[in-house]
């Protein structure tokens, strides 16, 4: 196996990058050091592409320093001219894009570490020598062939998932899961044809085989996405984030790069990580999760079980007034509060509450926003302070001492359902004892539609329920208002 | 470097990883999720030596490659600042 030999000092740097990249992840550990992790993260950067930018022109035998030629510099200007035009078009989008937006961009960002890593194999491919990946006979060492074939698929998949789970993200496609007849063995069996089609590129290195194995790749990634619904994105965000890291790996292995391979485990252990804690949050197993279908049956549940029960409602005058006499108030926003974009509105009447001594804190569900912790960003954009934003199970002991729960935008994540209805789609979702508030204001638009699981809400009905109904943001401003008096 | 090496510098990888997330407070998730999106794209390291690798399909398929990783490299470390820049304390 005849590997481009590097100089000691480059594969030093790769290994700084490597490191600088763990510290830039341990960094978010709290927000105080986290700006300081993400600047790590740039610095590993800078590092990976300047060494190998600098390994790239001819080192003279015997000396570590490269000595370009004029045609070296023609290269440099093409690649930095490159590097341009990514940067413009990543900082005016990372600028512009609306907080809400952030899975959508996140997705994208996604499909775009896929389609690389195809590009990546589809040049080694190419031209395997610059890659250093020849065998003695001339031919791509067979590992070689394995761990691009790898990479090609990896990619692949992440790059049409990534596109399908952005178009339903960002409402180009409902987010309605479409079902194929006998999908699960179509995806069996495209993935066994893809597992073939490596194993024979072992044998065979021609075009036809890895041109194959990138169209079988693309189809499997959209035929995987499809059939899940709206509510499941978190969990597929996740897990496109992890499969980028594990593109990213595979191409480490062909290339012989540390810093690709650190990175590739850190970020496929993240994704896998965060995909493991949406699937607990809501319940559901990762296997349930990747066969889809879920969301399919919403809106479409017991009508008829769910008519005249008796529910109190109330205005933002009666609001305000048990908001202003409370000790401790908790308010939990949805995704519906970001609709509504209430979110600013909400700090403005939790200021003034304070400001009447009231203590008021968040309480965070992991499937409040539609990635996670989402909703924490979006929070934090509405000069929410941090130490006011508590997670599930630091706060949910705590609603037997509060007066007043303040639901914003959320359904499904207060249904007591979750935890006593053995038949409801939702059961065992960890959800907030709200019922134990003193008080439970719940804003919503109308008595009608309910929640991504379509499930009915016994809260509604509570003696100590008071229904807001109107738009979030309207009532919150309206509560403001009242407040003031 | 042989396979073995590789495997196990991959294989300690995962398992700094799999501590280094879980110490991750919940609360920067999607920062999390924006900047290994942003490291991930370290695949330039690859993009970058096919793009210096003399003429022919390769070197633009490579080029191309470039463009996309930095939109990612980008995009990924500016909008991790922006996001973290809100995450503010009480009374500022």
């Amino acid at each position: 196996m005849e590997h481009t030999v590097l100089p000691p000092w480059a594969l030093i740097a790769y290994l700084a990058a490597g490191m600088l990249f763990i510290l830039s992840l341990r960094g978010l550990g709290s927000p105080v050091t986290a700006q300081r992790g993400n600047r790590f993260g740039m610095a590993g950067m800078v590092i990976a592409i300047v060494t190998t930018l600098f390994t790239q022109a001819p080192i003279p035998p015997g000396d570590w320093w490269p000595r370009p030629g004029p045609h070296d510099l023609v290269v440099l200007a093409k690649i930095l001219a490159a590097i341009g035009i990514g940067a413009v078009i990543g900082l005016t989008t990372a600028k512009r894009i609306a907080m809400t937006d952030m899975p959508q961009l996140v997705a994208a960002f996604h499909s775009l570490v896929g389609l690389a890593a195809v590009l990546v194999g589809w040049a080694a491919y190419l031209n395997p020598e610059a890659f250093g990946i020849l065998n003695g006979s001339g031919l791509i060492d067979p590992l070689s062939r394995i761990e691009m074939g790898l990479g090609f698929a990896i990619g692949a998949i992440t790059f049409s998932g990534s596109v399908i789970a952005f178009a339903k993200l960002n409402g180009n496609m409902s987010g309605a899961p479409i079902l194929l007849p006998l999908r699960h063995w179509i995806n069996l069996g495209t993935l066994a044809a893809i597992l073939g089609l490596i194993g024979w590129f072992t044998l065979d290195q021609s075009l036809w085989v890895i041109a194959a194995i990138t169209a079988a790749a693309f189809l499997i990634g959209f035929l995987l996405i499809i059939p899940i619904g709206g509510a499941d994105m978190p969990v597929v965000v996740s897990m496109l984030n992890s499969y980028s890291g594990w593109a990213a790996a595979a191409m480490g292995f062909t290339l012989h790069n540390t810093a690709m391979i650190i990175t590739g485990a850190l970020v496929g252990s993240s994704g896998a990580i965060l995909s493991y804690i949406m699937c607990k949050a809501m319940n559901r197993s990762f296997i349930s999760v990747i066969a889809g279908g879920f969301g399919a049956e919403a809106g479409a549940g017991d009508d008829a079980a769910r008519v005249d029960r008796p529910w109190k409602r109330g205005s933002a005058e009666d609001a305000a007034f048990l908001l202003s006499e409370a000790e401790q108030v908790i308010i939990i926003p949805g995704y519906g509060m970001a609709v509504a974009q209430a979110q600013h509105v909400l700090r403005e009447m939790a200021d003034k509450l304070k400001a009447e001594g009231v203590r008021v804190k968040y309480a965070i569900h992991p499937v409040a926003g539609r990635m996670p912790g989402h909703m924490n960003v979006l929070l934090a954009e509405a000069n929410v302070p941090y130490e006011d934003v508590f997670e599930l199970e630091d706060i949910n002991s705590e609603f037997a001492q509060t007066d007043v729960a303040f639901i914003i935008g959320a359904n499904d994540v207060v249904n007591p359902a979750a935890k006593t209805d053995t038949s409801s789609p939702i059961y065992g979702m960890p959800v907030f004892d709200v019922e134990k508030a003193k008080t439970i204001m719940f804003i919503k638009r109308s008595m009608g539609s309910v929640g991504y699981a379509g499930v009915d809400n016994d809260v509604f009905y509570m003696d100590q329920t008071m229904m807001l109904l109107a738009d979030a943001k309207k009532m919150v401003e309206d509560i403001v208002k009242a407040l003031q008096h | 470097m042989d396979f073995i090496s590789i495997l196990s510098i991959f294989t300690l990888a995962c398992f700094v990883g799999y501590y280094v997330v879980w110490s991750v407070t919940p609360a920067l998730h999607t920062p999390l999720m924006s900047v290994t999106n942003a490291i991930s794209s370290v695949i330039i390291v690859g993009a970058l030596i096919a793009s210096a690798s003399g003429e022919g399909l390769a070197s633009w398929l490579g080029l191309l490659g470039v463009t996309l990783a930095s939109v990612n490299i980008f995009g990924g470390f500016a909008v991790t600042a922006r996001m973290l820049a809100m995450f503010k304390r009480k009374g500022r």
